[in-house]
């Protein structure tokens, strides 16, 4: 029954791969990938999100269903962003934990009472961040500890899946966002400070 | 037998996330739960956790900047 196999096919959402479907495609998921770029360099969120586009319009025929075309161009972003910090040739920045295993901005918070009249101190801390200031407070870590906290906290990835897109060990990935929660929390408090979004002392 | 020694705000601290995620073994599982039924200081620090998630998870959604998006719209265009 070939009809019947086209139909399938169509209700599985999968099209031809050509040029015409490829553009209808990526460019509901530009919003997206742009964001999640901009969530991985400071500057060069727009190039980075071209090579993605240009990869993945060479691998079109690998996409399986149309449905899964946001994760997948996703997917290749982060790959294209990979290799471009492998070119870079940069040494792993490997914190070691110190004090910071110690730091936790929820007691912090409680200790330095930056909202004295507040019955909601945490509530309103976080409140006082847009999207751009935790966008600046992301962006200030280092990569080894970003993209692991991106992917898995803004962009829902598993951590199985992440370990195999910076091709590293689980164990090395769990520490990592371990490592890399706590100094997210703490530079949350600095930019906090700097960025005035504490109350003013009466 | 599950070993269900009672663990320090330390340590139930350090897997709250973990413990989020379902990423820590049913043993472990217990013993922050268990924890969580007597520490008020480390239920706040859980709900904490689960507030910066919601506003993680939420802040990635932002309109593309117009002339950006015609530039890559162009450049979708002509590949």
């Amino acid at each position: 029954m070939h009809a019947g196999s086209l139909i399938d096919l169509t209700e599985a959402g999968v099209r031809d791969r050509t040029k015409e479907a490829f553009q209808e495609l990526v460019l509901a998921e530009l919003p997206a990938l742009y964001s999640l770029a901009r969530r991985l360099v400071r500057d060069g969120a727009e190039d980075l999100v071209q090579e993605a586009l240009l990869q993945a319009f060479k691998a079109f025929a690998t996409l399986k269903e149309d449905a899964a075309a946001g994760r997948w161009l996703k997917t290749i972003l982060v790959n294209v962003f990979r290799d471009q910090l492998r070119k870079r040739s940069r040494t792993v920045d490997e914190r070691p934990m110190g004090d910071l295993d110690d730091f936790s901005l929820y007691r912090t918070l409680v200790d330095e009472d930056p909202f004295p009249y507040s019955d909601t101190l945490h509530a309103d801390f976080l409140q006082g961040f847009d999207s751009e200031d935790l966008r600046e407070v992301i962006i200030r870590l280092p990569d080894i500890y970003r993209v692991p906290l991106v992917l898995r906290y803004m962009y829902g990835f598993a951590t199985k899946e992440i370990a195999r897109l910076v091709d590293a060990p689980l164990g090395t990935i769990l520490a990592r966002l371990h490592r890399g929660r706590r100094l997210f929390e703490r530079e949350m408090w600095t930019y906090a400070q700097e960025a005035g979004l504490l109350a003013k002392e009466s | 037998m599950s070993d269900t020694t009672a663990i320090p705000c330390s340590e139930a601290v350090r897997q709250l996330w973990d413990y989020l995620d379902h990423a820590i073994s049913p043993n472990d599982q217990e013993k922050v739960e268990k924890h969580l039924s007597f520490c008020r200081s480390c239920c706040g620090e859980l709900e904490f956790a689960k507030e910066m998630r919601v506003i993680l998870a939420t802040s990635t959604a932002e309109e593309i900047p117009p002339h950006v998006r015609e530039r890559l719209e162009r450049f979708v265009e002509g590949l």
